[in-house]
């Protein structure tokens, strides 16, 4: 059994304007499909990081998967003890009138864990000593690292984590990646990554799947995703990533933006920007097929 | 040579002593040419950029060194002398383009007002560079966004016209302080190729400062490392990707992640960047440098030539 499991979740969010300009100028309820019929299954021990662009949905999702948002309809079934999340922010989500101490033991009170505050310093490589300090006396890294050993206090089996990087500079992003890895390997734990920097991903993930405007669009494993990328937006992901090993590979070059989530295209989501689309692409929503949603790649057009 | 920097110092004065805040920065950029700097959180990389354009904010005041625009020193102009560079003859484009828009006013206003300012224009001649513009910078059918304003305009579509105001009094310097930073890659790729474009194109010379390697690869020719207040390696962007000189830059680079394949372990820079008051004496990467020698703790290294590069390293100095 999967430690995680979610079935057809979606989660809507009302964008109505105020009741009274509603009635007066005669307007609908609007109501904005952040996440729409996502099904995911996330096994124990490994990292399935989501990846898309603003307004994709996965900070939705992973809210949906820890209960932030109950979902408007399907269903999240988590079969393990207990789950933390690691927000991407470390100066807005560590109380600054707390000392470290009460900070990390938070959740041993609620949870009455059995853990020791130095003890999960220590495993973010803190010392027990910084327990007397308050968040203002760290950097961002060390502030993350903090944000990591809360979470831990909680013994948790699976971390869901909302851009855990995306604040910090690359030296310090390349500690914490390689921390969470430690941690992975020592603690068995299981993470939910999101993420919008592919390269990234590719560090940290097993598998990893592709949103757009609220739909997984692929799902594969994190060798298969960025060798042999299928749908025709994850290709254009990858190639839109700057190429550090200056390879001078042919790209084709990016086109469009993400459409407006409160007024998404007929058919499938990316038809507008795919070179692939025709009639079927505009009209009918394609389904997750064998991890590939579209229809050029069903039909073995592309 | 569009602009030069020799040796700029930037000094804070606070209660508690005098921060150095850049210190003995000197680079150049050439018409035509794309000069990324790329530094951590509080390397001095922005400072640089405030610098060149007189916009320091007090008391930050520019304590020694010149810059040069086109060969005339611009560092000592009164502010309203000033004034006039900026905008005609240096752009800026900050990151967020929503702050550096009017919401109050249509971005075909902001575009007019800015064309009429630095150049001698006419309102309809005005009108119709500002819509040349747009079409330059990429908006689509821009008659009919001529009259919207910036909330109605993506957060890429906001960039160009941010940049479309920068470019307006065909500036020969164009500052943009990273540019693609708040936006998605897709979006990213788009404006990376664009400023490519004006470089090319209209010969304009652009600093581009961002903490990202990878923006710097696909846009810059050359390339200036900065850390704590310090340039530690400038050159060639091929090269110093390639084969890095400084150990900082040697750590940098590997602790980017790549998409590949195989997975490694990412190189770790142990430590994090000294703040202003606490800068070690002798050079200032040294308590996380893992090739120190004693010359390193006693000893700040000036940038030393090796090839077309420099490297602010004693490991390159001449035996």
């Amino acid at each position: 059994m999967p430690l995680l499991s979610l079935r057809a979740v979606s989660r809507d969010f009302d964008v109505s304007r105020p009741w009274l300009n509603r009635v007066l100028e005669g307007e609908p309820r609007r109501l904005l499909r952040a996440v729409d019929g996502v099904d995911l299954e996330v096994e124990a021990g490994e990292t399935l990081a989501l990846v898309g662009e603003s307004g994709s949905g996965k900070s939705t999702v992973a809210r949906l998967i820890v209960g932030l948002y109950p979902p408007s309809a399907g269903t999240v079934n988590f079969s393990g003890r207990r789950m933390q999340m690691i927000f991407q922010d470390p100066y807005a989500s560590l109380n600054p009138r707390w000392r470290v101490r009460d900070i990390v033991a938070e959740p041993m009170r609620i949870l009455h864990t059995k853990k020791e505050v130095g003890e999960c310093l220590r495993e973010v490589g803190l010392s027990p000593e910084d327990a007397e300090r308050y968040p203002h006396e760290f950097s961002g890294g060390q502030r993350q690292r903090i944000s990591i050993a809360r979470a831990l206090a909680g013994e948790p089996d699976l971390l869901v984590c909302d851009e855990p990087t995306s604040a910090l500079d690359v030296s310090v992003q390349a500690q914490i990646l390689n921390l969470m890895t430690d941690l992975q390997r020592r603690l068995g734990l299981t993470y939910v990554f999101i993420s919008h920097n592919l390269a990234v991903v590719s560090q940290v993930a097993d598998r990893v799947g592709v949103m757009y405007l609220g739909r997984i669009v692929e799902i594969a494993s994190a060798k298969e995703l960025f060798s042999r990328p299928r749908h025709p937006y994850t290709r254009m992901l990858l190639d839109a990533v700057p190429d550090l090993e200056l390879s001078g590979r042919p790209r084709t070059p990016v086109a469009g933006e993400v459409p407006n989530p409160l007024d998404p295209p007929p058919g499938c989501a990316f038809n507008p920007r795919c070179p692939h689309a025709n009639e079927r692409c505009r009209t009918e929503k394609p389904a997750l097929i064998d991890n590939v949603a579209c229809h050029a790649v069903a039909e073995g057009r592309i | 040579m569009t602009l030069e920097v020799k040796g700029l110092k930037v000094e804070f004065p606070s209660r508690r002593g005098t921060l150095t805040a850049l210190d003995d920065v000197s680079f150049s950029i050439q018409r035509g040419e794309v000069l990324g700097v790329v530094g951590e959180s509080g390397a001095g990389k922005s400072l640089t950029g405030l610098s060149i354009i007189g916009l320091l904010e007090p008391p930050g005041r520019i304590a020694g060194g010149e810059i040069l625009l086109e060969g005339k020193r611009i560092d000592r102009l009164p502010p309203e002398e000033m004034r006039r560079v900026r905008g005609r003859r240096i752009g800026v484009v900050f990151q967020d383009p929503l702050t550096s828009l009017n919401p109050l006013f249509t971005i075909g206003a902001q575009l007019e007002e800015t064309i009429v300012t630095h150049l001698d224009l006419g309102k309809a001649a005005a009108r119709e560079r500002a819509l040349s513009l747009l079409r330059e910078v990429g908006i689509p059918a821009p008659e009919a966004r001529y009259d919207n304003y910036p909330h109605q305009f993506s957060g890429g579509m906001r960039q160009r016209v941010v940049i479309a105001l920068a470019i307006a009094a065909e500036p020969v310097l164009l500052i943009a302080d990273e540019p693609t930073t708040a936006l998605d890659v897709s979006i990213q790729a788009q404006i990376i190729a664009l400023l490519k474009r004006l470089a090319r194109e209209r010969g304009t010379a652009v600093m581009l400062i961002t903490h990202d390697m990878g923006v710097i690869a696909e846009t810059s020719q050359r390339v200036a490392v900065m850390y704590a207040g310090r340039v530690v390696e400038i050159g060639p962007v091929h090269e110093v990707i390639r084969a890095p000189l400084h150990p900082y830059t040697v750590g940098l680079m590997g602790s980017i992640p790549k998409i590949g394949i195989e997975r490694k372990k990412l190189v770790q820079i142990e430590g994090a960047m000294p703040r202003l008051n606490a800068i070690p004496p002798g050079c200032a990467f040294n308590p996380r440098c893992p090739k120190r020698f004693a010359r390193c703790l006693a000893q700040r290294p000036d940038p030393i030539a090796v090839g077309a590069r420099a490297a602010a390293c004693w490991l390159h100095a001449a035996p």
